[in-house]
């Protein structure tokens, strides 16, 4: 299968999209004739003209707050928060109108806006540009979130989520831009609370997303070498969520780590973490481990940033501890 | 000049608002309504005046004042009651209240409980009339506290930027809760505010319906016609506190007197019957009407069931899953 890198794949998700549907469009702070800080909007402009890939005003709230009021009156909009530090800016038309008016009025109206967001740290860009911040938005009931770790799931989830006729937070890695792989070439759909095996493997599961399922795998490439075969399962969409999956590999493998680059506190690895002793008590060998970044503001300095960040060698030392 | 039939149009229902926001203070007092709910008397003119000329597709936004709104649209008092009663008919099924009525039927996309919240959200709706070159116009109402917020900023910045058909309504009741506008915001004069946006800015007289319709028909004109969006400011007053909850001790007693003798009822009223437009018989028959039009809501909505426990993880998406929660 042809190969392509993460930005692309989404580049053409969104293309196939906006060809299929009219009432698609992309909107964000440097979309259009930028083509996107992170290129994940390249050659749109060129293909649709500036009516459907608009380029905005930095104004976050703004801009969630318009595809709200696009997706009210019908249309479908695919919204750029140019990285997700910003959706802590638009927060209160993320969660107090995207996803709670649909309810609130009763399921009069649908609201299929699919917000992108790129996040994560790892490159040095201190507190405030090193987010990755997923759970608040898997906290809030209303909004999906969805959350790639390849360029094919990310073109697959994409497009799922720009059909989703309900409001979707598509969470995407600045690390994993660039990263190639095989993406189909059709008409690709994923759908959403599917989880996907990685790596297939009878001792751990671990359980990770976004960039953390290329730390896992890293691991796991350790821990073979010692005789451990890791089970790595990337959940891809952290709402909905694939349970059966989780229970279904855990209850095998009887061990279980989650590993996520978010905080540790409160993340979603501690409801994971929870959700599997509710259910499997009696079948764990040992408790659920959770591997997260160290509960600080994400510094600058290479070292402590590295510090504060999760790796493939917590998760190795995370597995050991459960596996021997 | 406008027809007799439409000012007595406008005067009926300004009359149910009045008359039904008494009976939802009686109900409040009662325990039969819970939360906050926000009443319209006073600025019943501001609602009705503006409404009156938009089209029946148009789109409108409002706040969590958005009773008089939801009824001067067209909204059905029978469902608005039921839904403050927390009940099954309710227009969102009970689960939005006074804060969150909206009515697809009339393309009202609802109260939002957070100051200016629906100002983009609005800019966005025109977003969607400019999109598909319809001549659809969105009317967007909100209250002088709003003018403060970052998102109104945000919206009408949105709105000129992309000569979006939004007709920006500032309900000007010089309160945002007991703080004086004065005291809260830099520029009193909120029209004067479009201007920092290139957009024109209009100031009414928030008691008098007529003036109201008067300017609301020209701006409405303009906005339809691709002149980009607009902002008015309509001066009124609420005459009860900012929600059931507030004794209003902020506000000087005679300044409450002054405001009482503009009220927007009588003045239209003495209008009518001036002008021959109706007889004192034929207002009392109206009063009548309006009378029976609220019994019957509050019968209605007492009739009404309790939502059934299984809406409770209803209504959420419209795609569900097995994660999704279930009663």
């Amino acid at each position: 299968m042809r190969e392509l890198r993460m930005y692309e794949a989404l580049v053409e998700a969104q293309a196939e999209e906006m060809r299929r549907d009219e009432s698609v469009f992309v909107m964000g702070e440097d979309v259009g004739l930028f083509g996107g800080t992170f290129r994940a909007t390249e050659g749109l402009m060129a293909e649709f003209g500036s009516r459907r890939v608009r380029d905005t005003p930095i104004a976050e709230a703004g801009i969630v707050g318009l595809a709200i009021g696009a997706a009210f009156a019908g249309l479908r909009p695919v919204p750029e928060l140019m990285t997700m530090n910003f959706a802590i800016v638009a927060m209160d038309q993320i969660v107090n109108h995207l996803a709670k008016l649909r309810y609130s009025f009763g399921g009069q109206f649908n609201l299929p806006v699919t917000i992108r967001a790129p996040g994560g740290g790892g490159t040095q860009k201190g507190s405030q540009h090193s987010h990755s911040i997923e759970s608040w938005f898997v906290n809030a009931p209303g909004i999906r979130v969805v959350i790639p770790s390849t360029p094919g799931d990310a073109k697959g989830l994409l497009k799922t989520s720009i059909r989703s006729d309900d409001p979707v937070l598509f969470v995407e890695h600045e690390m994993l831009y660039s990263v190639k792989g095989p993406v189909p070439e059709d008409d690709y759909l994923i759908p959403l609370g599917r989880a996907d095996v990685k790596r297939a493997g009878s001792d751990v599961t671990v359980v990770a997303w976004s960039k953390m399922v290329h730390e896992a795998l890293a691991a796991a490439e350790v821990l073979a070498a010692e005789g451990i075969e890791v089970e790595v399962l990337d959940p891809r969409t952290l709402d909905p969520f694939d349970w059966e999956a989780v229970y279904g590999s855990v209850a095998r493998t009887r061990r279980c780590v989650v590993a996520e680059e978010g905080w540790r506190t409160l993340g979603v690895g501690a409801e994971i973490a929870a959700r599997v002793q509710e259910t499997l008590f009696h079948e764990l060998d040992a408790p659920v481990q959770r591997v997260g970044a160290v509960d600080v503001p994400t510094p600058y300095a290479k070292n402590l940033e590295q510090a504060a960040l999760p790796h493939a060698e917590d998760i190795v030392n995370a597995v050991l501890k459960i596996a021997t | 000049m406008l027809a007799a039939t439409e000012k007595i149009r406008l005067y009926r229902q300004m009359l149910l608002i009045r008359r039904i926001e008494e009976r939802v203070a009686e109900s409040y007092g009662e325990q039969k309504i819970g939360g906050f709910t926000h009443l319209y008397i006073g600025q019943e003119a501001v609602g009705v005046g503006c409404l009156s000329v938009l089209n029946a597709d148009d789109y409108v936004m409002s706040t969590y004042r958005d009773h008089g709104h939801f009824l001067a649209r067209g909204g059905d008092p029978k469902k608005f009651m039921a839904e403050l009663f927390g009940r099954r008919d309710g227009i969102c099924k009970g689960k939005g209240g006074s804060m969150h009525l909206a009515d697809a039927e009339h393309y009202f996309f609802g109260g939002t409980g957070i100051v200016g919240g629906n100002i983009p959200i609005a800019a966005g709706l025109g977003f969607a009339c400019h999109y598909r070159e319809d001549d659809r116009v969105v009317m967007c109402f909100f209250g002088d506290g709003a003018t403060n917020q970052g998102v109104f900023h945000e919206g009408l910045n949105f709105a000129k930027l992309w000569n979006l058909p939004v007709i920006f309504v500032c309900e000007n009741n010089f309160y945002g809760i007991g703080t004086g506008v004065s005291s809260s915001s830099s520029l009193s004069d909120v029209y004067k505010k479009a201007q920092g946006y290139g957009m024109p800015g209009y100031r009414v007289n928030g008691m008098d319906v007529l003036e109201v319709r008067q300017t609301a028909e020209e701006v409405v004109r303009l906005v339809r016609g691709g002149a980009g969006p607009a902002l008015i400011e309509a001066r009124c007053y609420r005459y009860q506190g900012h929600s059931m909850t507030d004794p209003g001790r902020y506000r000087a007693r005679a300044e409450e007197e002054l405001w009482r003798k503009r009220d927007p009822l009588p003045r239209l009223a003495k209008h009518l019957l001036d002008e021959g437009h109706v007889s004192s018989e034929r207002l009392d028959e109206l009063d009548r009407e309006i009378e029976e039009l609220c019994e019957e809501a509050v019968r209605y909505a007492e009739a009404s069931p309790e939502p059934e426990l299984s809406a409770l993880t209803e209504d959420m998406y419209v795609n569900r899953y097995p994660s999704d929660p279930h009663a």
